[in-house]
């Protein structure tokens, strides 16, 4: 095994995109994917996702903003490992307007591009697989698996995807600094909104106690994203802020039930790529009894299911997360 | 999905069409693999040792049957006067599974339908999102006329010039027209892609048909013609096995509807093939150069019974016109003696004579409204009907296809040879005109023999060369070969669909006579026929029409006697001779 896979796994180094997956179990699987190919057939890719399209996270332009020599770092670091024909890093657009000069003077004349994400590719565009779409040229919505992406991504070979961060741990850990730290974004209806680095395993209370951000009203909190995280009420607060390791507080007050379902719902009629039908139909029907007088729970319910259950991507399933943890913890006598 | 469907186990589904890339879009066909968290799409799931699959659990049949409400409700239901209907898999499986359709309000009803010429349309008010026609229009025909424009809710079907360019990145597309090919039709799960229908215009013409004997004065006669490819895949339409010869009923289930005669276009596809077998050997032979003293004749001559491919050729290559045959389509060729020759001869009015022509194809529609195919100012062909079409009217009025006393057609445009059976596939139109050629080029004829006197002598000479040419068969993308008419050679090309035409494009001037059928499969493949249509399917038809052809007394378009009659009618007609069998064609943009 090679020296970086070794660190990495030793410094069992997660995915921090959200999904959580193992850092060395990816990278393995599309170095395995190379060795099955003949020898004139084994170009492959790297992308750095930098879309961070999830409203509430913020943690990447942050990186990227002060930590942009270790993030290019990572992807070279990456691009040695699999022999990448080249990379790219899928840019947020905002991100490109700030940081564009900045980032090429690091990048000189290293294989790697710097790809915008398209300004409307909405939060679909910050799905891997569609990723790989839009740097194709091709319409940007969520690919059929299998095949994976460590598999079958850009035109067809192999390709590495990697969240910014995680890019950035790789550079620490390949230097040996790694600390076991990462980058959490605090926003919603509290004092300090913004990114802050601590230890890895913190606990949600601590995190809000150590910032100053602990509120002292009735609240309940997402974890992971405004519009995908998962929804804890103040006594469950004793568990890591996981996936994109984002926590958003809401006050009671401000924000009652129907408003902020609403809201949700809204963001991802909008949103939805209108691959499937769970997803396409479901959360606009959703909608629609949502917003009815009386609404009808167990159909609610049922769709709610169904995206979760049926739907084509990860994201259709996320769709139904916020408003099921919604309703379990913290408004459970709404059904 | 294969699996369990080869070992008896249905699951159903909207969006999987066999020759098509899986999409797993409708999750209908949702089923539960054990110790997995969520439900997979038996589609997209290759199957695996060890798997313990539920087909039809209580999560599964939530999750498929609020997936089929759900997708009901972006379909708007004209069931009455849809064609679809009795083959519709979402009032089937409505029913299979007692599933409310009217669960959530229409979603799409404003939508808006678009036309194409008078030949194929796609109403948004139907679509329910499975991309079939995308499929099929971009990257099996290669067209990329239809295009998905919006996201979400707002994702739509709409030709290529309403086409907003979202969500794509700023890509301009090519400009791009239909040809009419009706692939999309063809494809389609819910009605959606539809030939434009004209069963109702054919319906109250034969609801409105004079009740005075057709030779009385005032009389209309309604006439109706079917094409090569019909008579082997409408079976499917009432439950027949694929491939099926219902020749018989088909002229039996015309009669029925109300037509006074019904007619044979394999008659015009032999005479289709006499005229453009000719042509093809006068453009070889003044192929010598000119410092030989002969004339170029335009070469490679490219076949044009195909109205997709006609519209192709105008719209996309006006540069090669002239390379087509001048020969007009069977279709056109037996309806235009049936309104000169057989009126004639029947002393019927042409302006009294309706004509209906039954066709596996949406461009035949088009084709039927072309100007130039006009004969001393009236359309040879009043209305087409798809293979569709026909087997709804025959549906709706309640007839038992299966009961009907086959009968044969009516003479004498009846009789016709096994060279226009053929037709109906790809790679038969270039195997009857080489089966002509051959005889010409054997006899050192420039045109086949007309007179009475000579006819047997000509049976006899008829005996040169073969009946079968094997190479233009197959379902091949591009058949490739040089066949040897009487010492001459002769390099042919068959494309079997408008998608594979590319690589002939780049060496046209290797071949001296090429092929072009848009629909993959040739008619038989065409964009009017049955629902579903698959490359397995079309095997099937292919061979039947084969069977007749090898089964035919006469296997030459020029030995088919009535054929001949005919074009000896014809000749020393001028302009009405070339009225009747030639056409020209025109630049469109």
């Amino acid at each position: 095994m090679s020296d970086i896979l070794s660190k990495i796994k030793k410094a069992n180094l997660v995915g921090r995109g959200g999904a959580g997956f193992f850092v060395a179990e990816k990278w393995l699987s599309v170095a395995k994917a190379l060795e099955s190919k003949s020898a004139d057939n084994k170009k492959c890719f790297v992308v750095c996702n930098a879309a961070e399209g999830e409203p509430g996270v913020m943690k990447d332009g942050c990186i990227l903003e002060h930590y942009a020599a270790r993030v290019i770092d990572g992807i070279k670091i990456a691009i040695d490992f699999l022999s990448a024909e080249r990379a790219f890093l899928y840019l947020n657009y905002a991100y490109h307007k700030k940081l564009n000069k900045k980032l090429a003077s690091l990048i000189k004349d290293a294989k790697i591009e710097i790809f915008v994400k398209p300004i409307n590719s909405g939060y679909i565009g910050g799905e891997e697989s569609a990723i790989l779409n839009a740097i194709e040229g091709k319409r940007i919505e969520p690919r059929l698996r299998p095949p994976f992406p460590t598999t079958s991504g850009l035109w067809g070979r192999p390709t590495l995807i990697n969240n910014v961060e995680t890019f950035y741990n790789v550079s620490l850990v390949a230097a040996g600094q790694f600390k076991n730290t990462r980058f959490y974004t605090i926003s919603g209806d509290c004092p300090f909104e913004g990114v802050f680095e601590l230890p890895d395993n913190l606990t949600v209370e601590k995190i809000l106690k150590q910032t100053d951000n602990f509120p002292k009203f009735p609240f309940f909190i997402q974890v992971g994203g405004n519009v995908s995280g998962e929804v804890f009420n103040a006594k469950q607060l004793k568990r890591p802020a996981s996936g994109a390791g984002a926590i958003t507080v809401y006050s009671q007050a401000k924000n009652d039930f129907k408003k902020v379902v609403k809201n949700w719902l809204n963001f991802y009629v909008n949103e939805s790529c209108g691959q499937c039908a769970p997803c396409r139909e479901g959360i606009y029907r959703l909608r629609d009894v949502f917003m009815k007088e009386k609404i009808d729970w167990r159909l609610f319910n049922d769709l709610l299911d169904n995206l979760s259950d049926a739907s084509f991507c990860a994201l259709g399933a996320a769709a139904a997360v916020p408003i099921k943890s919604l309703i379990k913890n913290v408004y459970h006598e709404k059904n | 999905m294969q699996v369990a469907h080869d070992n008896g186990i249905e699951i159903p589904n909207l969006c999987y069409h066999p020759d098509l890339p899986v999409k797993a879009n409708c999750r209908v066909c949702v089923v539960e693999i054990v110790d997995r968290k969520n439900l997979a799409t038996a589609c997209s799931t290759p199957v695996a040792a060890g798997l313990e699959i539920k087909t039809d659990s209580e999560r599964v049949k939530r999750s498929r049957n609020l997936n089929l409400e759900l997708i009901f409700a972006e379909h708007i239901k004209r069931c009455p006067t849809c064609i679809w209907r009795f083959n519709c898999q979402l009032l089937e499986y409505a029913e299979k599974y007692k599933i409310e359709i009217t669960h959530f309000s229409d979603r799409k009803s404003k939508r808006k339908v678009y036309k194409f010429a008078n030949a194929v349309e796609i109403d948004g008010r139907q679509c329910i999102d499975c991309r079939h026609c995308l499929d099929v229009c971009n990257d099996v025909q290669k067209i990329n006329y239809l295009k998905l424009t919006g996201k979400g809710i707002d994702q739509e079907i709409v030709p290529a010039s309403e086409h907003r360019g979202l969500p794509f990145i700023g890509k301009k597309a090519k400009p791009a027209d239909c040809i009419y090919c009706g692939q999309c039709a063809l494809h389609c799960p819910a009605g959606a892609a539809q030939e434009q229908s004209h069963w109702h215009l054919v319906e109250k013409a034969l609801r409105d048909k004079s009740p005075l004997p057709p030779f009385v004065k005032g009389g209309k006669v309604l006439v109706a013609q079917f094409a090569p490819s019909i008579r082997v895949s409408i079976g499917e339409e009432f439950g027949a096995p694929y491939g099926k010869i219902m020749s018989g009923q088909v002229v039996a289930a015309l009669k029925k509807l109300g037509f006074n005669y019904v007619f044979d276009v394999n008659f015009g596809a032999d005479i289709t093939t006499i005229v453009e077998a000719e042509e093809l050997v006068a453009r070889v032979k003044s192929g010598i150069p000119p410092d030989k003293g002969g004339q170029r004749g335009v070469l490679p001559m490219l076949t044009s019974c195909c109205p997709a491919w006609i519209k192709y050729i105008e719209f996309y290559r006006p540069d090669l016109m002239p390379n087509l045959t001048t020969a007009r389509s069977p279709q056109s060729h037996s309806a235009g003696l049936i309104k000169t020759y057989w009126a004639e001869k029947m002393k019927i009015n042409q302006k009294n004579i309706l004509t209906v022509s039954i066709v596996p194809c949406t461009a035949k529609k088009f084709e039927a409204g072309r100007a130039e195919l006009k004969i001393r100012g009236n359309w040879p062909i009043d209305y087409c009907l798809t293979t569709r079409e026909l087997a709804w009217l025959i549906k709706k009025h309640g007839i038992d296809f299966f009961k009907l006393k086959p009968a044969a057609s009516d003479n004498p445009l009846g009789e016709s040879s096994g060279a226009a059976a053929i037709y109906g596939a790809t790679g038969g139109v270039m195997e009857s005109a080489l089966r002509t050629a051959e005889y010409l080029l054997a006899t050192a004829r420039d045109t086949v023999c007309l007179e009475e006197n000579k006819k047997n002598k000509m049976s006899l000479k008829a005996g040169h060369g073969r009946v079968e040419f094997k190479q233009a068969r197959g379902l091949a993308g591009v058949k490739e070969a040089v066949v040897e008419l009487a010492g001459k050679k002769l390099r042919i090309a068959v494309v079997n669909g408008i998608g594979q035409i590319q690589p002939v494009f780049d060496k046209l001037n290797n071949y001296d006579y090429i092929e072009v059928m848009a629909c993959p499969g040739g008619c038989i493949g065409g964009g009017g026929q049955p629902i579903p249509t698959t490359k397995e399917i079309i095997k099937k038809r292919l061979e039947a029409l084969y069977k007749i052809d090898a089964g035919a007394s006469v296997r030459r378009a020029h030995e088919n006697k009535e054929a001949l009659r005919a074009l000896r009618w014809l000749k020393g007609k001028g302009k009405l001779r070339a009225q009747v069998l030639y056409t020209k064609y025109r630049k469109k943009s």
